[in-house]
């Protein structure tokens, strides 16, 4: 059995926990949250220890692992105090506010040989796994754009502050939602080398973004837009979306389905044919010993659990190393978005140097 | 209970497969009549019993059966109760007191606010969690609720985290007020049956996937077969077509199959499918009691 502690009783967390606690290889030790009304409500119908003190419970409760679901600000103290018990560590997305916390944390428990996870669900998605599967073929051929989407209906009037609404705590569109896209792109192009063209703009929020856009550059000419907003009522609940173009064909996919078209002369993967393909979550979802809200969730823990079992420390695929990648993205937009526009429209030497040189052989009707 | 049940889905964009059917369905249901006309397609096909969710828009539906009840006296809510989405936006635009407010029964502010306020004083669950209910139930006023559901992910929250006795207070609260019968929906149903037993809450009425394919039937299909043929529990199948991804024929010849099931809840937005599935049920399970009314 291993023992874990579930730090962080909010939406993520008591799921988290509910999930876990179900879990056959899994004993859940101790919970520890700020509130103390959840826990003492657990506590008398689940008989499960808990603690306000999270230093308290790391000093007086066996573990092997933690699942830390704490406000992200939280993240890099409580990894850092999990990692110096010699705890695997799951934690929640985005990782670390501060790439510099990121980076030794990473270190740490690399050298420590201690399974570290971010709570990147997508990536145990049966139709975004299909296409990370498809382009490991080949299948669409160089890929030369992706644009990554995500809409949803979170915040959709002003309203009172939380950690959720202030950026400096880790709140706002680019951190809660737009990680998750971003998060997608980087599993797929791998890190970029720039960023241009970043806004974070606020629909509602006082301190904190509403929507965010942005441009994700690659070597080569390869490129990803970035395109999400958390305040689309238009959305029943948050919708991802990737769409890759590669020079052979083109994958769209969502958490339901993934749509690829391969045009004649693609590399067919076994199963696909040219022109449309579509398969469907119910092809592409592996059962999971417990489901609450979608089977990534199940899985990702699982997954987590079996790391553990395995000794397979050095082999995650969302592993605090990967989930730096998303990290530092999203310090690059923020930077970015605070240059504001690159290019001014009142920088006519600019637009005049860039100008195509004018041939004075008469107009051209093909290029 | 009814052998077929009409389910909602397809009426407020759920759609296990596609995003673009969802928001197709989203777009010809958002007006009330349309639902309301389906719902009538069903109930002239003989289908009575329409498992529903506690959405708002449905407060609708109620109103409308409450005008005619000489048309509508064989038809039957079975509300699936709460309608997280409503609980979860609710808290955070108005924070958890708030929210209670805004849901509190016709009982009155003061008894409703002791039965919550003492309870929520005391962590005692028994109070909120009929407070709730009670709550989720005003719209079904007067209207015939022979089952309420509690629906999956709450069902299956408090399976994980091991608050088997909120499945009790439900069950008891449901029998004594409403004089209805608990249901519980899963998606982890040998679990919940192991659960369930624990509590005491004998035979009950569980709604689960049961499909050929297995989808989204946590615990394993050969649990779930185990189950069906060991167990002591009224089984309704949900999700037979997996969503599409069962042939319609193949899909209700197999769960028809199947051992100790009840009832079967389908969704469907048209009259040609609801006869379909109707006519497919009657042929490969006899004595259905919805061909009775067809």
């Amino acid at each position: 059995m291993i023992r874990v502690a579930v730090v962080g009783l909010g939406k993520m967390g008591l799921s988290h926990h509910a999930m876990i606690n179900a879990h056959p290889g899994v004993k859940v030790a101790a919970v520890c949250d700020a509130t103390g009304y959840v826990l003492d409500v657990l506590n008398k119908y689940t008989g499960v220890q808990t603690y306000t003190d999270f230093d308290a419970m790391l000093r007086e409760v066996e573990l092997d692992a933690i699942i830390i679901a704490t406000p992200s600000g939280m993240h890099a103290r409580m990894v850092k105090a999990a990692l110096e018990k010699n705890l695997h560590v799951f934690c929640e997305k985005p990782f670390c506010l501060d790439t510099r916390d990121g980076e030794e944390l990473t270190r740490l428990a690399e050298q420590k040989g201690l399974v570290n996870q971010v709570g990147y669900h997508y990536r145990f998605v049966g139709a975004f796994q299909e296409v990370k599967r498809l382009l490991e073929l080949n299948a669409i051929g160089e890929v030369t754009h992706v644009l990554a989407e995500a809409y949803g209906p979170v915040v959709l009037k002003p309203k009172g502050s939380s950690w959720r609404t202030q950026r400096s705590e880790g709140g706002g569109c680019l951190y809660d939602y737009a990680a998750h896209p971003l998060n997608l792109v980087n599993w797929y192009l791998g890190a970029p080398h720039g960023v241009g063209g970043s806004v974070l703009n606020s629909v509602f929020s006082k301190d904190t973004d509403d929507e965010v856009f942005g441009t994700l550059y690659y070597d080569n000419g390869v490129s990803a837009q970035l395109s999400v907003n958390w305040s689309d009522e238009s959305f029943r609940k948050m919708s991802t979306k990737i769409t890759i173009f590669g020079k052979n064909g083109r994958i769209a996919a969502d958490r339901q389905e993934c749509q690829v078209y391969l045009r004649d002369g693609a590399q067919l993967p076994e199963g696909y044919q040219s022109g449309w393909n579509v398969r469907y979550t119910t092809d592409l979802t592996a059962p999971v010993w417990f489901y609450l809200r979608g089977e990534e969730y199940s899985a990702q823990l699982d997954y987590f659990v079996q790391c553990i079992a395995q000794k397979r420390a050095a082999d995650n695929v969302n592993s605090f190393q990967s989930a730096m990648q998303t990290d530092r993205v999203i310090s690059m937009m923020i930077a970015d978005a605070e240059r504001g526009a690159t290019l001014r429209a009142d920088d006519t030497a600019a637009m005049v140097a860039a100008q195509p040189k004018k041939k004075k052989s008469g107009l051209q009707f093909w290029r | 209970m009814d052998r077929l049940l009409f389910g909602d889905n397809q009426f407020f964009g759920v759609n296990h497969m596609s995003e673009e059917k969802a928001r197709a369905q989203q777009m010809r249901f958002q007006d009330i009549n349309a639902i309301i006309d389906v719902l009538d397609n069903a109930y002239d096909e003989g289908i009575q019993s329409f498992m529903c969710t506690t959405h708002d828009r449905i407060a609708l539906v109620c109103d409308h059966m409450r005008k005619d009840p000489a048309r509508y006296k064989d038809f039957k809510f079975l509300p699936c109760m709460p309608y997280a989405h409503k609980y979860a936006n609710a808290v955070t635009e108005d924070g958890i007191l708030g929210a209670l407010k805004r849901f509190m029964p016709d009982e009155g502010f003061l008894n409703a606010a002791l039965r919550g306020g003492m309870s929520l004083a005391k962590k005692d669950i028994e109070g909120i969690v009929t407070l709730l209910v009670d709550a989720e139930m005003k719209m079904f006023a007067g209207l015939n609720t022979p089952v309420i559901f509690l629906q999956n992910v709450v069902v299956d929250l408090l399976l994980g985290l091991g608050f088997k006795e909120a499945f009790r207070i439900f069950a008891d609260h449901v029998k004594k007020r409403y004089n209805a019968e608990p249901g519980f929906i899963t998606m982890n149903l040998p679990m919940l049956l192991d659960a369930l037993e624990e509590q005491g809450i004998d035979n009950p009425i569980v709604c689960a996937n049961i499909n050929k394919i297995g989808f989204r039937m946590s615990g394993g299909f050969e649990a779930y077969e185990a189950a069906l043929r060991n167990r002591r529990f009224r089984a309704i199948a949900m999700s037979v077509f997996a969503s599409g991804a069962i042939p319609p024929k193949e899909a209700i010849e197999w769960v028809c199959e199947q051992p100790n099931i009840e009832s079967i809840v389908f969704g469907a937005s048209s009259r040609g499918n609801i006869r379909n599935t109707n006519e497919l049920v009657q042929r490969h399970w006899p004595a259905t009691s919805a061909a009775a009314a067809a």
